[in-house]
């Protein structure tokens, strides 16, 4: 049986990833931020998943104006890595898993997850960028790769509660694989942050705080936050959170965390990171 | 036509972009999109308000471009991910783009995001800033 076996919580900023791209991963600016997921590295090292369920989102890249999904499921062979305008990040190509992908979609659509199937599509930072904090900079990355791109752009983004029911038949749908496998699924962006208008740089340490404390403590609370909230205390594009709910829904009730990291800034973002094991 | 206010018209400094915003800056968009190409971004650089004409844009929304007005912008529909490759089109960062919309200098902006970023304290709501909805 394939198994859900942690989750991974983590910004997504594409500084980060250029920073990694241009050898300043020295540089004092980016020294406490790369330091503070070492640890987390080891771990994937040694926990060395088969498969990554990455829940991110496209920034205008993959998929223009013409068609937002909420949630897309990337069911192909592989996905090439987008040019977003400075040039693609030379980060290997990303394997995906398509008979997998294939019965997931099946499964959740039976859910009522009314899922969109992409058999072609590139992939941004948003899937890029954690894949470097927790992977490093490899030939080839060691494991397959299943992107789930959700709608946080154009408002609204699906709610928090919708996106925690959907890693939680996920959970089933994963569970449901015949084959051996050690999955880790990962929700990203966020933390807290904005990155338009007059209000931009807006950072809310004791909002992020206590969503980190939730997602083990209390995730129920958490899929009650609504957009509004998200909006208002933690900034604009703090409402990517929804997609670390994703995460945290695929993993069953009860979860052990390993590892967290807070840091600010990365350009205009609060870092944050956390490691949640399924009980 | 009237249109309903959403709670979050009250955010100061913020122009959510939402399904009435993006239906307004759909083409806008599409010409920000178009910046993803090399040979776009050198055909743009070389003869802006041209280029901008292969666009069925609003005049404001190509005024506002060609002053890289970015404040305006996002209130005429431009999403941030999209005006971002202006911002690059033109050789700046992202930094730089935020900073011009704060007002603030880049190295202010950057200062400020060292030193812990901007308090949510007194940027919840536009009462709190006496300003009118």
């Amino acid at each position: 049986m394939a198994k859900i076996i942690a989750g991974i919580g983590t910004s997504h900023t594409p500084a980060i990833g250029a920073a990694v791209d241009n050898g300043k991963m020295g540089e004092p600016y980016w020294v406490p931020l790369f330091k503070g997921y070492e640890p987390a590295k080891k771990w994937m090292a040694d926990t060395n998943p088969d498969v990554v369920i990455m829940v991110y989102n496209d920034h205008v890249n993959a998929f223009d104006f013409k068609i937002i999904p909420t949630f897309a499921l990337g069911c192909a062979d592989e996905f090439k890595i987008a040019d977003e305008g400075w040039g693609a990040r030379p980060v290997p190509v990303v394997k995906g898993y398509p008979e997998l992908a294939s019965h997931m979609i099946q499964s959740l659509v039976l859910d009522e997850f009314d899922m969109t199937i992409v058999n072609e599509m590139q992939v941004d930072h948003g899937l890029t960028t954690p894949m470097s904090l927790l992977f490093g900079q490899p030939k080839a990355w060691p494991c397959r790769v299943i992107p789930l791109a959700v709608n946080v752009i154009q408002y609204p983004a699906p709610t928090g509660h919708r996106c925690y029911m959907l890693g939680k038949a996920i959970k089933k749908a994963v569970e449901d694989w015949d084959e051996d496998l050690k999955v880790v699924i990962f929700g990203t962006g966020g933390m807290s942050h904005q990155i338009q208008g007059p209000r931009a740089g807006l950072v809310n340490k004791e909002f992020d705080k206590a969503f980190l404390d939730g997602l083990s403590g209390d995730p129920e609370r958490l899929s009650r936050i609504s957009p509004l909230e998200y909006l208002r205390d933690a900034g604009a594009e703090a409402i990517e959170l929804v997609m670390w709910l994703i995460m945290r829904g695929a993993l069953g009730e009860n979860v052990k965390e390993a590892y967290r990291f807070y840091h600010v800034p990365a350009s205009s973002t609060a870092v944050g990171h956390i490691i949640l094991e399924s009980a | 036509m009237t249109q309903k206010v959403e709670a979050y018209e009250d955010i100061p400094g913020t122009w959510v972009f939402d399904a009435q915003r993006a239906r307004k800056g759909y083409r806008l968009n599409e010409f920000l999109y178009s910046l993803m190409k090399a040979e776009n971004r050198k055909e743009f650089l070389s003869d802006e308000r041209t280029y901008t004409m292969k666009f069925a844009m609003t005049g404001p929304q190509r005024e506002a471009i060609l002053k890289r007005d970015w404040n305006k912008l996002l209130e005429l529909g431009a999403v941030s991910y999209a005006l971002a490759k202006l911002a690059f089109t033109d050789g700046k960062s992202y930094q730089f783009m935020a900073s011009q919309m704060t007002g603030m200098t880049e190295k202010e902006y950057v200062d400020m995001m060292l030193a812990g970023g901007r308090s949510p304290d007194g940027w919840r709501s536009r009462s709190e800033r006496k300003e009118k909805a």
